[in-house]
């Protein structure tokens, strides 16, 4: 296995509810520019670019290639896009580093969120035959599973309004980038009605509009790069069944697999960054990837705090990745989701050279 | 290579009796509609703003000072944000042309007429509109043309202010020079 690192990353500064003035290359730019910068480099000197985005947020066909136009992909880049969170076009980067052909790959995401009918929008990635003709919105699939979790006695509402309350305030505290920075305590949250199913507003995640970007690079090349790279130690995909009725969804398999062989519990886990949009997200996910009670979780704040789809994921890596480098951390898990309650997991180990 | 493993026999599936003997859905019909606040974006609002003023206003690139009309905000030479406010004149090349023959579901057009690819003089990207006050034979690559404004009334934020572009009396562009910054002069 070849050693990749994360040695550059840049986000929207700050993520919003709402760009309204810029199209989506206008907005993308200045974070594909910035983790560019960091290092000195141009996109001439990038061996492959990836990037996860979907047209249907923005409603506006082929946007992913407009976005292009953004790095600057002339004379001819190699690149690849993927219809999913960034976190996947981080993987697809990282299996192209593998081959051993290139040593440096670019990855960006970036979603406006805001333009259409979120939760409506979400709708479009069930199966088109049964689920998606009866237009299941995306908050109340969340509660579904907030319902199933509660009845199952695996979370608690308590437990999920503390989610809710540290998310907010760890965002305050550590990232100038979220869009929800706030300290408003796990009681006051407990104290909010119910807003759809079980879910309170505060379990739920912000409409955000926003943009990630990151640079990687294998051996040598990310050495001279980085004075502290977040080497990529193992990373793995897994999906469970698309019918909603198919699975448990107060378990997460797909993530318990990735994570084992992502090889989480070889070692202690410095922090980590789970991609968990609503509050019982988070709870499912520790137990599933058996975080420990005490542990360091989204001290970023999570998507709790800043949710642009389809690179909410990304930013989890991202922020791991900051961690490592400034050396606040040595060994951090950085998780991505996609699709309907945790669906789709992606897993990985960022270690330091110790 | 090792064998491939049998196929397994596909399972009996047994309906349970109510369902047994109904017609099988062979297709589903899901209608899907959804609506949006579609952002056009700083730049190309430039432009669409222009088109209230019978004016084709384009942005160009700081580096290599290619001009892009409309532009999406960025130079694809140079991943950087196109500037400026350049307007650009009315008048262009044919670059390439489509006749079309085919009526289609939704067209408002009377068949048959001529799609084309204009480069206005000054620009270095093609706008694509219609051509008419020619015959379809009649119409070639390299060929001059403007720009037909609507009513003064129905003008509006969009290229449907351009009714269409006509022919004009100037001399044709080679096949050549149609298409190429060359052909004005301009940076290479």
């Amino acid at each position: 296995m070849r050693d990749v690192a994360i040695v550059s990353f840049a986000q929207s500064e700050p993520h919003q509810r709402s760009v309204e003035k810029l199209n989506e290359v206008e907005m993308l730019m200045p974070v594909t520019r910035a983790a560019l910068d960091q290092l000195d480099l141009t996109i001439q000197d990038i061996g492959f670019t990836c990037s996860g985005s979907t047209d249907y947020l923005a409603g506006t066909a082929f946007s992913f290639v407009s976005t292009l136009d953004g790095v600057g992909p002339w004379p001819p880049i190699q690149e690849s896009h993927v219809e999913m969170d960034g976190a996947w076009a981080l993987y697809e980067a990282w299996v192209k580093l593998q081959l051993g052909e290139i040593d440096t790959a670019f990855v960006y995401a970036y979603s406006k969120s805001s333009p259409g009918d979120l939760p409506i929008v979400l709708t479009r990635q069930l199966d088109p035959y049964t689920a998606g003709p009866l237009w299941p919105d995306s908050v109340s699939i969340a509660a579904l599973q907030a319902q199933a979790a509660l009845d199952a006695g695996v979370v608690t509402r308590e437990a999920m309004a503390e989610v809710a309350a540290r998310s907010r305030r760890d965002a305050l505290a550590n990232n100038p980038h979220a869009q929800l920075r706030f300290d408003r305590s796990a009681a006051e949250v407990a104290a909010e009605p119910d807003h759809i199913g079980v879910l309170r507003r505060s379990d739920c995640p912000p409409i955000t509009d926003g943009a990630a970007a990151m640079v990687l690079a294998a051996g040598d090349r990310a050495r001279e790069l980085s004075d502290r790279p977040a080497w990529i130690r193992g990373i793995d995909h897994r999906i469970d069944p698309m019918a909603i009725g198919l699975r448990d969804l107060t378990d997460v398999p797909s993530a318990r697999t990735a994570a084992a062989k992502a090889g989480v519990g070889d070692a202690p886990v410095d922090v980590w960054e789970l991609h968990a949009p609503f509050t019982h997200n988070e709870l499912l996910l520790r137990r599933a990837l058996g975080v420990p009670d005490d542990a360091v979780v989204n001290p970023s704040g999570g998507a709790l705090s800043a949710n642009p789809m389809l690179t909410a994921g990304l930013l989890r890596f991202g922020e791991a990745a900051a961690r490592i480098s400034s050396g606040q951390a040595n060994r951090a898990v950085a998780h991505a989701t996609q699709g309907p309650a945790l669906q789709q997991n992606l897993v990985a180990v960022l270690e330091g050279d110790a | 290579m090792t064998d491939a493993a049998p196929i397994p026999a596909t399972p009996t599936v047994v309906l349970p009796a109510r369902l047994q003997g109904v017609e099988p859905v062979l297709s589903v019909r899901t209608p899907a509609r959804l609506d949006y606040d579609f952002t056009a974006g700083r730049s190309t609002s430039a432009f669409l703003r222009g088109m209230l003023e019978k004016k084709i206003i384009g942005e160009a690139c700081p580096i290599c000072h290619k001009v892009y009309a409309p532009s999406r905000g960025a130079c694809p030479s140079h991943g950087v944000p196109t500037e400026g406010h350049i307007e650009l004149a009315q008048q262009g090349v044919v670059v390439s042309f489509c006749v079309v023959n085919v009526a289609f579901h939704g067209s408002v057009m009377e068949i048959p007429y001529v799609s084309a690819l204009i480069q206005l003089e000054g620009a270095d990207m093609f706008l694509m509109h219609l051509l008419q006050e020619i015959k379809a034979d009649e119409v070639r690559v390299g060929q001059w043309v403007e720009a037909v404004w609507v009513d003064d009334a129905d003008l509006a934020p969009t290229l449907e202010s351009v009714k269409y572009f006509r022919p004009i009396e100037r001399p044709d562009a080679t096949v050549d020079e149609a298409g190429h910054v060359l052909a004005w002069g301009g940076a290479a």
